[in-house]
């Protein structure tokens, strides 16, 4: 086991480094990050001194590893636009994102693992209808117009929430709610599924045999297996909150490690777009390693071998 | 630790099951099947009944209505369902959960590898179904748990408590699966074919198993079989079923020894080896099991019985009663009852077993080939060397059939696939003739050596119709006009008994006998000299297996062809082979004629194959099994002699020794004890 965890640990921090290199190539083929700060009509010479100044004549591979000797440190660069360091601008802005991203999470858990559990439970019944139904709409409906149409409706029409910002835990309800529903559909059908198999498969057959029924049968006996797939989507629905709740942030205006991605894109702020990857790549690559030990210690065939 | 109190053990006469009326229907896309047909069955108490029937009869379906255990779909209905005086059908889902399930009645299954749960331990699995009925600690729970894994033989019980299912081999899961269902001290357990996924060996340690916990804990039983040899060794009473209904009923003896029903007859003349002698033609029942839809009327089995009259397609046949317990259902027409005895006779046409055909001239070589499969446990774990094959040498012989007999894992598939020329050897070598195999071209190997495959449900391409399939090999090699191609398609269809209708039928379309002929139909289309049969017939049922047996023989003489038949099943050896070729962990440890092998073994792992083997002997029981423990994993081969740990005559020699291979009258064998083993079995 302990061999199993080092090994995929290695893995994931090889995979986390090979993709912020490939990034931070692409960024300096595709832009001059010297004519960027001075600004699109400086004159050369002082685009040729900023150059000179920053580093940007050295090799790419010695300005990454530069760049990467820092990061180590904990010293990710300073922002071009914000003139002030990334490692501040990246803690300004985590708290938002993370809160947002673990309690979108929660809705998705307590709304689609019930709901897949009771239509696995009765296939076809009306209330497999009724998920299916909620599936289906939550897929289609777009993020960004759900989420106005929840601010119209309960912070508009019915003033009960505030319309935008991320001051109070009252900020929070709405987004989460609109994040959440986004990743309903993938969870509750994949729990649906997976109950489905695991409830036709011959050891339930044989734990009904000794007298198992009901929710003990479910919970002591079924889910265990069912849940080893719903793991491994919820981590990556994870990382995608965590990364990528652009739309989510931009429409209830919070200010969240998503627009400031957005922002330093649009700004090419370098240094800071070249951290924000690593952490989502990093996030990514943490969370799947997480969901792989999950289902370790969940299913003793992946933990043995 | 004594065993638990069982409660008032009530020792009157009255049976402890008792089954009236009992239909099951299945509601599919082809209308309501009537799966179980108002069947009626009863058990006394200590008693064994054991049910028998080909797949599809029902036998399974009345096992889990019983329990009602059924899919969602299917309905039950029935008269009662008397257990113990109460009847189940009146007793709610959540009082048969709590109060009969796992408790007074324990249910084994076919599947081993698949009835326990992947992701909790041995120790859960067993104490859960005590500790879910009765108020029992965790701990009294896993003293239980490890006095029945002492019983059921599995070795260093305690230990086993926190090993998962997937760290153990299929017979001792099928233990495990014994041991859970007594934990509870079952007034009756219901085995659904128990031993069918195991090896012989194992099988053989399971019965007897079973045959001697059910004496010692007064339990009742009922074995749900196809195998009349296990049933006819285990049952005190016996039900034949039939497309949902049960047919004929008896003690075992009376059943086995003087059946009544065509059914009965017709399977017991299918099984190999029960006629006793080899020259005697196998019976078979034409057609397959009707599938039971919309109204019946009749007998089910009139389309296929060799003795119906008109009367048998129409009328509902009755119920005869020879005796108490004693009934067959059928018209049992007086016009048609000297039929199967003239039936008998007509069996009576194959050629008597010519030894002169295992003398011929050798066709194929394999010299001193050794094959070794690198195998890496877990997803980082080392590669470990597991030899497959060390060292096995074997002539095939024009004409002949040679029989390749052994336990799963034994390297009998990889032999075969090495003599198709499909894997190379790591060393020796593989002659077909005067070439060494791998340096023929695949086009001339196909044209010597074709196979046949185990799963004829997998090994045809489900989206070609049965007339590409078969002509298949012909396009591939280009051989003929296209003209040529289906004139010799249609006639090799004739040849393998497929109607001309199916040509362009899909497999899925096809019985399972169907499509092993379309099986054995591409493999013939080359006109090969050697057909490698990879245990052909294990997926069908027996009056299947018997039709293509008897097929393989007549295309065998009509065609002149040569087989190395590859198989676990000692029965169909018996019938099939001209000589025998025993392997044992990628050993040959004995070859022969068969007469000398079968009749006096010299390898004490012959001869506990032999003893495994289970034939129709309603009068014995399931004999003490000689071999101890399982089939070991070939990547830990044992020190000297690789079957010394199993072998009931090892001595140290054979710990340390390798042994070599020589000659008794003309058998070849690898064993220390050959000699001493050859004696013991004189004297038994």
């Amino acid at each position: 086991m302990m061999t199993y965890v080092l090994r995929r640990c290695l893995m994931a921090i090889l995979v986390a480094f090979t993709v912020s290199l490939g990034t931070y190539a692409l960024f300096h083929f595709a832009t001059d990050p010297a004519q960027t700060i001075a600004g699109e009509d400086a004159p050369q010479e002082m685009v040729d001194e900023i150059r000179e100044q920053f580093g940007f004549d050295r090799p790419l591979l010695v300005q990454y590893g530069d760049w990467l000797g820092g990061v180590f440190q904990g010293d990710f660069g300073t922002s071009y636009f914000w003139k002030q360091p990334v490692v501040e601008l990246i803690k300004e802005h985590a708290g938002v994102t993370i809160t947002l991203a673990l309690v979108s999470l929660l809705v998705t858990i307590l709304i689609a693992l019930p709901l897949g559990i009771s239509a696995a439970l009765k296939p076809n019944s009306w209330v497999d209808r009724f998920a299916l139904s909620i599936a289906v709409s939550a897929q289609a409906i777009p993020n960004f117009w759900l989420g106005l149409m929840v601010i119209i409706l309960f912070a508009v029409t019915f003033p009960i929430f505030p319309v935008s910002g991320d001051a109070t835990w009252r900020h929070f309800v709405l987004p989460s709610l609109v994040l959440g529903a986004s990743s309903v559909p993938a969870v509750m059908r994949l729990t649906r599924t997976g109950l489905l198999d695991v409830l036709a498969s011959d050891y339930i057959r044989t734990a009904r045999a000794k007298g198992f029924m009901g929710y003990r049968l479910i919970l002591q006996q079924a889910m265990r297996n069912a849940l080893l797939p719903i793991v491994s989507v919820l981590a990556v629905q994870l990382g995608h909150k965590l990364g990528g709740s652009v739309v989510t942030e931009s429409v209830f205006s919070m200010n969240g490690l998503g627009r400031l991605a957005v922002e330093s894109i649009f700004n090419s702020d370098i240094p800071t777009v070249q951290s924000l990857i690593l952490i989502f790549v990093l996030t990514f690559v943490l969370l799947t390693l997480a969901a792989d030990l999950i289902n370790a210690w969940l299913d003793p065939r992946i933990r043995m071998g | 630790m004594s065993p638990l109190p069982i409660g008032e053990i009530d020792m009157s006469t009255a049976p402890i099951l008792d089954i009236q009326g009992l239909s099951v229907e299945i509601p599919t896309d082809a209308g309501t099947l009537k799966a179980v047909r108002g069947i009626s069955l009863s058990l006394n108490r200590g008693e064994t009944l054991g049910i028998v029937g080909e797949s599809g009869s029902g036998k399974s379906m009345t096992a889990l209505a019983l329990m009602n255990l059924l899919t969602p779909s299917a309905r039950r209905t029935a008269d009662c369902i008397n257990f113990d005086g109460k009847d189940l059908t009146h007793v709610s889902e959540k009082e048969l959960a709590s109060k009969v399930r796992g408790q007074r009645i324990s249910m084994i299954f076919q599947e081993p590898m698949t009835s326990l749960n992947p992701v909790y331990s041995i120790g859960r699995q067993l104490t859960e179904t005590m500790t879910l009925h009765r108020p029992v600690s965790r701990a009294e729970a896993e003293k239980r748990a490890i006095y029945l894994l002492e019983k059921v033989g599995l070795p260093d019980p305690a230990s086993r408590l926190k090993q998962y299912p997937h760290e153990l081999s299929g017979g001792q899961r099928q233990r495990i699966m014994i041991a859970m269902a007594l934990m509870n001290e079952p007034e009756l357990l219901i085995a659904d074919e128990p031993t069918t996924a195991l090896d012989v060996t194992i099988q053989a340690q399971i019965l007897y198993l079973l045959q001697d916990l059910q004496k010692e804990l007064g339990m009742s039983m009922i074995l749900i079989t196809h195998d009349l040899g296990v049933v006819s060794r285990s049952a005190d009473k016996i039900a034949v079923m039939y497309a949902g209904d049960i047919v004929e009923t008896g003690t075992a003896v009376e059943v086995l020894t003087n059946p009544q029903h065509p059914y009965t007859r017709g399977l017991m003349e299918c099984v190999p080896g029960y006629r006793g002698d080899e020259a005697h033609r196998l019976g078979s029942i034409p057609g397959i099991v009707p599938s039971m839809t919309g109204t019946i009327t009749g007998c089910a089995f009139a389309s296929r019985c060799p003795r119906a009259v008109d009367a048998c397609k129409t009328d509902i046949p009755p119920t005869k009663q020879l005796g108490p317990g004693r009934t067959y259902v059928c018209h049992d027409p007086e016009s048609t009852r000297d039929q199967s005895a003239r039936e008998q006779q007509s069996h009576v046409n194959r050629a008597p077993f010519d030894p002169g055909k295992a003398k011929g001239e050798s066709v194929l070589t394999v010299d001193n080939a050794t094959y070794t499969f690198l195998v890496r446990r877990g997803m980082f774990g080392k590669r470990k060397p597991l030899k497959a094959l060390g060292n096995v040498s074997l002539d095939i012989r024009k004409g002949e059939v040679l029989a390749l007999v052994g336990e799963s894992g034994c390297g009998k598939t990889t032999l075969s696939r090495i003599i198709m020329g499909l894997k190379q050897p790591d060393s020796g070598s593989v002659r077909l003739g005067e070439h060494e195999i791998s340096t023929l071209p695949a086009g001339q190997r196909a044209r010597m050596i074709q196979p046949i495959f185990q799963d004829p449900y997998s090994s045809l391409n489900p989206r070609k119709t049965i007339g590409d399939i078969i002509g298949r090999p012909l396009v591939v090699n280009r051989i003929g006009s296209s003209k040529e191609q289906l004139a010799k398609v249609h006639n090799i269809m004739e040849h393998v008994g497929l109607p001309r209708r199916v040509f362009n039928s899909y497999p899925d379309q096809l019985s399972g006998g169907q499509r092993q002929r379309a099986a054995i139909g591409r493999a013939l289309i080359m006109d090969p000299e050697i057909v490698i049969c990879d245990e052909p017939t294990s997926a069908l049922d027996v009056s299947v297996q018997s039709q293509i047996l008897n097929l393989l023989l007549d295309l065998r003489d009509e065609l002149d062809l040569t087989y190395l038949f590859v198989t676990h099943d000692l029965s169909v050896v018996q019938h099939m082979a001209d000589r025998v070729a025993v392997m044992y962990l990628g050993e040959i440890v004995e070859c022969g004629d068969r007469r000398q092998v079968l009749s006096h073994p010299k390898h004490p792992y012959t001869r506990a194959l032999l003893d495994s083997a289970l034939s129709i002997s309603p009068e014995l029981k399931v004999p003490a099994p000689r071999l101890a423990g399982d089939f070991p994993n070939p990547i830990n081969r044992p020190s000297g002699c690789s079957f010394h740990p199993r072998c009931p005559i090892a001595e140290q020699q054979c710990k340390e020794q390798v042994p070599q291979a020589e000659i008794i009258d003309t058998t070849f064998v690898k064993c220390w004890k050959a000699e001493t083993s050859q004696h013991q079995v004189k004297h038994q």
